[in-house]
């Protein structure tokens, strides 16, 4: 016989659940198949993918304990697994500001182009009438067959007397979505479109769309797609804007790696990137680890004030902190160099001499990053056995020396990790150098915007969403270059996250 | 520690303290000038630290009022900080709320579920974690513009989309929470299976109640966290009314127009609570930085 007198009896509670996970599976199922068919299927796939494996992880009871997981593990692999791919997938198109748009759009664009031949141009008012609206053309004396301004319709034209009741203006614009797509025919057979908001005229199309990836051009040119470059080339090899998106193999890579003008920044700003890393690691550490030695100094008083005081600058929001900073070292009416130049006659220019701008923003950096080394090096240092400094002392070894050779050995291991995150979240640190200099001043003689000061991060954002063009593409290939970097420093900390864990278990 | 000369220990002690306070004069030097900045005349002024004739001008525009100076000429506020606050909190309250969900749960699961791959997918987030979504921002920003073609709701400058990207955030939290589950006894949960208690129902009743500490820390930070976020939030974000804090403090600050005065005290203003919340919170935020959080 079953025992299972006292747990909830799944059986009937599992017909809900089952109702309940094939409700959301349909809406889901419902929302793939509505993207796919307004030509989204890769989001389409996702949705129909997120739907299976809830309808699996949920329906199933054998996947019990993967129903914990299943929305963390479902957010990172959306939010961050699938942009991160993303991402790469851009790097190698041509996505930018010329080949913006989906294929698709790229030739609603170009067939929506049409020319007005300005001698049939007139202007026309709207007549009310019950059985709908009629176009009234002055100038000709015309008026058209009753209307109902819906949706695409083809009206005749025939001479009559002016209507009375013409409709205001401000009522006819009103009107000028079925306007557009209203069609009129002259007596002699001439079609007339909207031509403007007061106007009608003969409208032609630039270009009609006459075989699948071919456009013929009102002057009889012949236009094909060219899938590889993303735009339509006329005879002569021209090409006609807007382009569309389209997959350009190692193209970007080989401008990165080949073109001067990107390649000669590119490293620069790749060394610059690591330096200002590594010296943004140390100097933090250093100034951080001397303040919690000086705060653990048992003679010392009122610890807790300083401790308060010291933390601030980690308190404040960056994005607020940053900003001050770029106001106080303004060339001309900053705090700062009103007190260098009271001090010592001179005012540096921060903002547009490079060495300054870099200085400048390892100042700001150390500043913002300080307290949060002093906080877990207070930790740390609490870990460090007594006996092991004063029987150091007892031997005659002077303070500095015990601390360098038993405390910071005792703190470096477990402090290894959290220093390579330091390290991966300062090589990424593009609020600091978008707040305060943009990556500016310029590197001269480039032929993308790049700064002094860009990291690699700035560097993407600004190719990619300043007004330089969008050059998503080329953007996304220098972040695969990224992700390369950071996975390996990633790799990096998880093997010092391992050992520092190991450590601490052995000892324990 | 060891027994020290007295009056070698007052010259440290001197030391130490002139140091100290020299250091936090150094330190704390911004504050104070912005500060002394929000109550002076004018959006250029150079002055002294108590302004010669202070003026409540910058800061009754940060509250959204206008002023009238003394020559009668009414200035009007020049950004909507309060909007922008609330969007800030509105967006922070409601990701935060959904990360410390997930993540509680995961955490859980991760640390009592028997789940084949658990380790493969723990290793996995911590690696994953590592790469910011910072760097994601050109796909991030092709996919909300795609999405947006499809329904506004969730296209650019759309706060239902950066608050789905914030639950990407989750992966760090999920660690923080797993180190503080895997501290508790494994004998309470076999307890409750005893008496007959389901994974869930032991997660619900037992261990829901003991995280609630670590989980206000989690909340916390994670608030702070998208609070401060910059980058994701100025690619979705783009029109005035729909900024949070971080992306419109910028517009004070650009080249053409330069509200040095208007901006401390917006900058006082909204910074100031986030500050305070911080300072209470950090006490217990030591544990939880050193299982590897960075302040973002």
């Amino acid at each position: 016989m079953d025992t299972s007198t006292d747990i909830p009896s799944q059986p009937t509670s599992a017909l809900p659940r089952v109702m309940l996970v094939t409700v959301v599976f349909a809406a889901l199922c419902a929302v793939a198949f509505y993207l796919y068919h307004i030509a989204q299927p890769l989001f389409g796939a996702i949705v129909l993918a997120l739907a299976t494996g809830f309808a699996v992880v949920f329906g199933a009871s054998r996947f019990y304990g993967a129903r914990f997981i299943f929305p963390g593990i479902a957010a990172v692999l959306i939010f961050i697994a699938f942009p991160v791919i993303y991402t790469v997938y851009i790097g190698f198109t041509n996505y930018s500001s010329f080949n913006l748009l989906t294929y698709e759009r790229a030739v609603e664009v170009l067939t929506a182009r049409a020319s007005v031949d300005p001698a049939t141009e007139q202007p026309f008012a709207v007549a009310e009438d019950d059985s709908g609206y009629r176009i009234w053309l002055p100038e000709t004396a015309l008026l058209s067959e009753p209307v109902t301004l819906t949706g695409p319709e083809t009206a005749a034209l025939s001479e009559a007397q002016e209507p009375e009741a013409l409709l205001e203006r401000r009522a006819a614009v009103r009107l000028r979505s079925g306007l557009q797509t209203l069609t009129l025919t002259l007596p002699n057979g001439t079609q007339l479109q909207n031509s403007g908001l007061r106007t009608f005229a003969t409208v032609t199309p630039d270009y009609t769309r006459t075989r699948p990836d071919e456009l013929t051009r009102f002057d009889g040119m012949v236009l094909r797609a060219d899938h590889s470059t993303g735009f339509f080339v006329d005879t002569a090899g021209e090409r006609v804007p807007p382009g569309w998106r389209v997959p350009i193999g190692w193209d970007n890579f080989e401008r990165i790696f080949r073109s001067e003008g990107i390649r000669g920044p590119m490293l620069r700003i790749f060394v610059w990137t690591f330096f200002f890393a590594f010296a943004s690691v140390v100097l933090t550490f250093t100034l951080g680890l001397t303040l919690a030695v000086i705060l653990q100094w048992p003679h010392l008083r009122f610890k807790a004030v300083y401790r308060i005081l010291l933390i601030l600058p980690y308190a404040v929001p960056a994005f607020i902190s940053i900003l001050v900073f770029r106001g106080l070292f303004n060339q001309n009416f900053g705090e700062i160099n009103l007190i260098l130049e009271a001090l010592f006659g001179i005012r540096p220019n921060w903002f547009t001499d490079g060495t300054l701008a870099r200085t400048m923003v390892l100042v700001v950096n150390t500043w913002l990053g300080y307290p949060y080394m002093m906080l877990l090096a207070m930790g740390f240092l609490q870990n460090v056995p007594e006996d092991h400094k004063k029987s150091a002392a007892l031997e005659g070894a002077s303070s500095v020396r015990i601390f360098f050779t038993i405390t910071l050995p005792q703190i470096i291991p477990p402090f290894l990790p959290l220093l390579i995150a330091s390290f991966a979240f300062n090589f990424n640190n593009l609020v600091l150098i978008f707040l305060l200099t943009r990556g500016l001043p310029d590197i001269p003689g480039t032929v993308i915007p790049a700064g002094e000061t860009d990291i690699l991060a700035s560097f993407t954002y600004r190719l990619a969403f300043d007004n330089a063009g969008q050059q998503f593409g080329l953007a996304g290939a220098i972040t695969l270059l990224i992700f390369l970097v950071v996975a390996v420093i990633s790799y990096a900390n998880f093997v010092a996250m391992r050992r520092a864990a190991e450590k601490r278990s052995g000892r324990a | 520690m060891i027994v020290e000369r007295p009056r070698d220990l007052l010259i440290k002690k001197i030391f130490a303290h002139g140091f100290l306070l020299i250091f936090l004069g150094l330190i704390l030097f911004p504050f104070v000038v912005v500060l002394s900045i929000s109550f002076r005349e004018g959006n250029f002024a150079v002055g002294n630290i108590i302004p010669d004739n202070p003026t409540l001008e910058h800061w009754v525009l940060a509250f959204g009022f206008d002023f009238t100076r003394a020559d009668g000429t009414v200035v009007e506020p020049p950004y909507p900080v309060l909007r922008w606050m609330w969007n800030s909190i509105k967006i922070g309250l409601i990701a935060s709320a959904g990360v410390l969900a997930v993540a509680t749960i995961s955490a859980y699961a991760f640390s009592r579920i028997r789940i084949r791959g658990k380790g493969a997918m723990l290793d996995g987030l911590f690696l994953i974690q590592m790469f910011p979504t910072t760097l994601a921002l050109v796909a991030i920003y092709a996919i909300f513009d795609t999405l947006g073609e499809v329904s506004p709701v969730l296209g650019l400058d759309s706060h239902l989309a950066l608050i789905l990207i914030y639950m990407a955030g989750v992966t760090l939290h999920i660690w923080t929470i797993k180190g503080y589950f895997d501290s508790i006894d494994t004998a309470l949960d076999k307890a409750a299976a005893i008496d007959g208690a389901t994974p869930w129902q032991t997660f619900r009743f037992i261990f829901l109640p003991l995280a609630v500490p670590i989980m206000s820390v989690v909340f916390v930070l994670a608030f702070i966290g998208f609070i401060n976020d910059y980058p994701i939030a100025s690619v979705l974000i783009r029109s005035e009314d729909q900024m949070t804090l971080a992306v419109g403090s910028r517009l004070y600050l650009n080249e053409f127009e330069y509200l040095w005065g208007d901006f401390a005290a917006a900058a006082i203003l909204s910074g100031l609570p986030i500050t305070v919340v911080f300072l209470i919170a950090q006490r217990y935020l030591v544990s939880g930085l050193s299982e590897g959080a960075v302040k973002g």
